[in-house]
């Protein structure tokens, strides 16, 4: 039923396709923030993405960092991009992994500028790609080109019986339309994570995702901390659910049905063709979200439970419950309501049928909750202290 | 809908716990497994709110707690049919140092 709503996106220099036409100005490090943020203020309609990190870092934590920024400058809903730097060396480091995407970026770097010149000069930038990026129209898309990310958040029982098999639904239905759909959390699979291994689609994937899952929870053992209290959460715990394990079925439940042809690094971008992705994440949503729009993704699917409020600035989050008082209390923030799943009023094929609905919608510009209500959260993912 | 709406959901036949989707007081209630067109009834010991769990057997501190069809961990106590299922008498098997 109504499987063929037309969807229409923006077709990027690339051929990756979003659903969001952003200009934003990306800072390379915490220092940068307040010109970044100038910029926007003085360009209404210039989306500035601060965040708290970008300096002494080395290593793999860099390689994070920079592949956080350069793939999220470069996700088919940014049109252009304006990266301002303390210094011109990484600067051109990121803009110049953004420009391989063929997108107009223009960089700026501080040192021998200062704040005040440097903003001007960017403004200026910022202004005429947010004036060109202004007459870019939609086309038609199909659905496969577009690439979904799934994680949940605040998630109680009602995410395991209603929300995340709804999801598993939108999930199915996008890797049979030929689409990519990537999910993470990975210490949330402890319980079920041999549940995942068995659908990798090789002994290869299988490794790869093994691998990336011990290694994480070896890094939570290293500690000799305890998760308890942590996952599941104190909201979890509110929320009726008790064990990790019984967190981890809910949460593998949104994944569906399809086998798991590539297993990434976190802000990878999958590369062996369409289908369904595991990539090793933090659990915590602005971390999770950040990483998988860098790697791509232009929608993200949120189902919860008790009603975690994430957006990302350039992602959209749509979000689901199946917690009759969150979809009450918390109306802001949910773009479905399936807890008529609890009243058993209608079946799974249905709540996945309203749930494409909204995505399509959304595709088409529909504005979730979260981009209504200026939810923006971007936090980057880090490995180890910096130096 | 002509059906009444059930007072809990168990996933699948089979698990020893179900969830309860609204509000349940003590006493008798009726549910549902989502894989089972079957109606199952439990006397619930004491009140449950909507979204915590209550044991649909008899379990015996220890054994496993299945939902889902897979474990969600072990009972830290012995629970009986009806009783309140959580973090008091649930344990995760998974992580190590894990005190509830």
């Amino acid at each position: 039923m109504a499987q063929q709503r037309r969807l229409n996106g923006y077709r990027r220099e690339d051929g990756a396709v979003g659903i969001r036409n952003h200009t934003v100005v990306i800072p390379v490090d915490d220092l940068s923030n307040a010109a970044a943020e100038a910029v926007a203020a003085v360009v209404p309609g210039v989306l500035a993405l601060p965040h708290a990190y970008g300096r002494l870092q080395f290593g793999p934590d860099l390689e994070l960092t920079f592949r956080t920024l350069i793939g999220t400058g470069s996700n088919p809903n940014v049109a252009s991009v304006v990266v301002i730097g303390i210094e011109p060396n990484w600067t051109a480091r990121v803009a110049d992994g953004i420009a391989a995407t063929g997108k107009k970026v223009a960089s700026f770097s501080i040192e021998g500028n200062g704040d005040l010149r440097t903003i001007e000069q960017a403004a200026r930038a910022a202004a005429g790609f947010l004036q060109d990026d202004s007459e870019r129209t939609r086309e038609p898309v199909e659905r496969g080109e577009i690439m979904m990310s799934i994680k949940c958040g605040e998630s109680d029982t009602t995410s395991g019986l209603g929300s995340c098999p709804t999801t598993a639904q939108a999930v199915d239905r996008w890797v049979d339309a030929g689409g990519t759909v990537l999910f993470g959390e990975t210490t949330e699979l402890t319980g079920g994570e041999h549940l995942i291994a068995e659908r990798c689609v090789n002994d290869e994937v299988r490794k790869r995702f093994q691998n990336l899952y011990d290694s994480y929870i070896d890094i939570v053992e290293r500690t000799g901390a305890n998760l308890l209290g942590s996952q599941p959460t104190q909201g979890n715990i509110a929320g009726g659910l008790s064990t990790i394990e019984e967190k981890a079925m809910g949460n593998i439940a949104k994944t569906g049905t399809k086998p798991v042809v590539g297993a990434l690094a976190a802000a990878e971008q999958p590369a062996s063709g369409p289908g369904l992705y595991f990539m090793d994440t933090s659990s915590a949503a602005a971390e999770c979200i950040t990483l998988m729009a860098a790697a791509g993704a232009a929608i993200h699917l949120f189902p919860t439970g008790q009603g975690n409020v994430i957006g990302h600035p350039i992602e959209p989050v749509v979000k689901l419950t199946a917690n009759p008082h969150t979809a009450a209390t918390m109306t802001e923030h949910i773009d479905l309501d399936v807890s008529g799943l609890l009243r058993r009023e209608y079946d799974l094929t249905t709540a996945g049928d309203q749930l494409m609905e909204v995505i399509d919608r959304t595709v088409n510009g529909r504005l979730t909750g979260a981009e209504v209500i200026g939810h923006r959260e971007f936090s980057l993912t880090r490995l180890y202290p910096s130096a | 809908m002509p059906e009444q709406p059930p007072d809990f959901l168990a996933h699948r036949v089979g698990d020893s716990v179900a969830v309860a989707v609204r509000n349940l007081t003590a006493g008798p209630a009726r549910g549902a497994h989502l894989d089972d067109p079957g109606t199952i009834e439990v006397t619930v010991a004491s009140d449950v709110p909507l979204g915590h769990k209550i044991a649909l057997t008899d379990i015996v501190a220890g054994a496993d707690v299945v939902e889902y069809g897979v474990r969600i961990g072990v009972a830290s106590t012995d629970i009986a049919t009806g009783d309140y299922v959580h973090t008091h008498n649930l344990r995760s098997a998974r992580w190590h140092s894990s005190v509830a």
